[in-house]
């Protein structure tokens, strides 16, 4: 038999984000920590609060079929379902569905917008209960942590008490590392994808630019834009377009533009955007502020920065996997500069000093750290043989 | 998987020497042959490591647990005694420091296998006696130049290397790639001559 996994809430609450400026309306609603209030590594509390989520395909009987897909920073849980705002296919359309690597035919498929995000989970553009003004940055400092504390109780509020699988890339990969090292009775699985297991310095840097920008434009006032009627939009397209650089690759720059002209036979001698690659960067930051909140980005931005599990583990990498039962399939592609192959190395040098079940593997490509979200075929192959194997011995395991 | 095709004739030798239900390490595992089939018939608890990318990524799509990893430097992660057997195929005479190697094998694992061409067999002596060049056979088929083998030697040689190393021989098979195996005893003067490659499954003395 197999049943549903979408209880019916009658807390449900009403959407939360009336008055707020993007319209993100679609998909499922949960209301969590309405018994008591999740307590943040901050220190403050959270609560009740609500996670919008997505599913695909169905529970099986024994609820053993459960993958959890986790979104990267401008991600969201459309994760194979049409964007409300952009209208695009979902950013994993190619990897999650009938048949395929993430094969809805056989899993159940859960994808949540974060905590601190702004297409229906909670976050600093929602209404603040105690004021009634949106959050700004009254909303509290949250941490990868913190998010997959809220994606554990999404799960109890679905019935599931372990995933077969938690997925994700770049900061996806962040809280499939977290899950891994928190909850590891939790997951049989693991595919950390294109990430690392602490943010360097430079994407740290990488970030500050990007937060600088934001808080740059005087149309932020202070983060309290939304009460203003306003948005920094040109801080944030300038955030974006310097983050979408790094979610290139030279060779990738160079194939897709070179230093061809803009719809114009010669140079202009002038700002405008002259060469092809401006006119790209300037769609890539003026799309972006469509569909995405400036205050999340801070708050997401600076999730990712704090995140260090050797930090969290008294300096060691391999005490945050000890004694872990997870099997884990890192991947990693060879022209990522932002989250290199030798970051994600690090992670399988700790998982191998931790006895872990591991398999690593690098995948060619010129097209930088967005590879995760291409077609790339051997990625997919390699993810798909590993993911059968897993469910080959989680139905193992099940069944003794 | 697809653990059910026969395996190359020093594999099999290694599978034999396996026991069931067992953990292994197989360190340069190419494309996987060796574990695939020891996890189907034998029931191994197995994991790869394996220097090429494609080798990897071909394991990792037929389903077994492998990362990409160099002998020489990786070994180095593994906690001790995690495996019940380590193996090293064909591997041995491409690594740098092939002492290092044998001594961290046997730090991970309570058993060492470790397969190599031999050196010593009489059509590598004679290629070399009568026509002066680098013997070139069918365990050693890449001439001098383009060769990744950098420290190759002879059953002898091994087994001095075991002594000097206070490692205990298990058990040692000569081998031909018509499958025909003969064991190793004593200094393996025979078995140097007419053993084409050597299995050795060795631990700690």
């Amino acid at each position: 038999m197999t049943m549903s996994a979408e209880p019916e809430n009658p807390a449900s609450a009403p959407d939360p984000e009336a008055g707020a400026s993007i319209a993100a309306t679609a998909g499922k609603r949960a209301l969590l920590g309405v018994d008591a209030p999740l307590r943040l590594d901050s220190g403050a509390t959270l609560g009740p609060f609500t996670v919008a989520y997505e599913t695909y395909g169905t529970l099986d009987s024994l609820k053993s079929n459960a993958v959890l897909v986790c979104h990267a920073l401008t991600g969201d849980h459309y994760a194979a379902s049409t964007h409300p705002v952009t209208g695009k296919p979902g950013w994993w359309g190619d990897l999650i569905g009938p048949g395929k690597v993430i094969d809805t035919d056989r899993f159940f498929v859960i994808c949540s917008n974060v905590l601190g995000g702004c297409m229906g989970t909670t976050g600093p553009r929602d209404l603040n209960p105690a004021t009634g003004r949106p959050y700004g940055l009254d909303f509290p400092v949250i941490t990868i942590g913190d998010m997959v504390r809220a994606q554990g109780l999404l799960l109890d509020y679905l019935g599931i008490e372990t995933l077969f699988c938690a997925i994700g890339g770049s900061m996806g990969g962040m809280q499939v590392l977290q899950w891994a090292s928190a909850c590891p009775e939790r997951l049989f699985a693991a595919v950390p994808i294109a990430t690392a297991a602490r943010h360097s310095a430079q994407n740290i840097a990488f970030h500050e630019v990007g937060r600088q920008a934001i808080m740059a434009d005087p149309e932020w006032r202070g983060g309290a834009y939304l009460d203003a009627g306003t948005r920094p939009r040109a801080g944030l397209a300038v955030a974006r377009m310097a983050a979408h650089i790094t979610y290139l690759s030279e060779p990738a720059l160079h194939r897709k533009f070179g230093r061809r002209l803009q719809s114009r036979e010669r140079l202009g001698f002038s700002f405008d955007a002259d060469f092809q690659v401006e006119s790209y960067l300037r769609h890539q930051g003026s799309s972006f502020v469509e569909r995405f909140d400036a205050n999340s980005y801070l708050y997401i931005t600076r999730a990712m920065d704090y995140f260090d599990l050797w930090e969290a583990n008294g300096g060691s990498l391999p005490k945050a996997f000890e004694g872990t039962k997870t099997r884990f399939c890192v991947v990693s592609f060879t022209s990522d500069w932002l989250f290199p192959t030798a970051e994600n190395r690090k992670i399988v040098h700790a998982l191998n000093a931790a006895a872990a079940n591991v398999s690593f593997v690098e995948i060619e490509t010129d097209k930088g750290h967005d590879a995760f979200l291409l077609d790339e075929p051997e990625f997919h192959s390699t993810v798909s043989g590993f993911i059968s194997s897993a469910w080959a011995a989680r139905q193992k395991a099940v069944r003794a | 998987m697809s653990g059910t095709e026969s395996i190359r004739v020093d594999l099999g030798v290694i599978a034999e020497m396996v026991t069931p239900g067992t953990k292994v390490l197989d360190v340069g595992c190419g494309d996987g042959a060796l574990l695939a089939w020891l996890t189907e018939r034998k029931g191994i608890d197995g994991r790869g490591m394996e220097l090429s990318q494609q080798g990897v990524n071909a394991c990792v799509a037929r389903g077994l647990s492998v990362i990409q990893g160099d002998a020489d430097t990786d070994l180095a992660d593994y906690p001790a005694g995690a495996f019940d057997y380590v193996i090293l195929s064909q591997t041995l005479q491409a690594t740098r420091n092939p002492r290092l190697v044998i001594e961290q094998l046997l730090r991970i694992g309570r058993h060492a296998i470790v397969s190599f061409p031999n050196f010593g067999f009489w059509k590598v002596r004679t290629h070399l006696l009568c026509r002066g060049t680098m013997p070139m056979t069918s365990c050693l088929a890449e001439p001098w130049y383009s060769t990744p083998n950098i420290h190759l030697c002879t059953i002898r040689d091994f087994v001095d290397l075991t002594k000097d190393m206070g490692l205990s021989i298990e058990r040692g098979l000569a081998v031909n790639s018509d499958g025909g195996s003969r064991p190793i005893r004593g200094a393996g003067r025979l078995a140097n001559l007419f053993g084409e490659q050597a299995v050795f499954q060795l631990a700690r003395g």
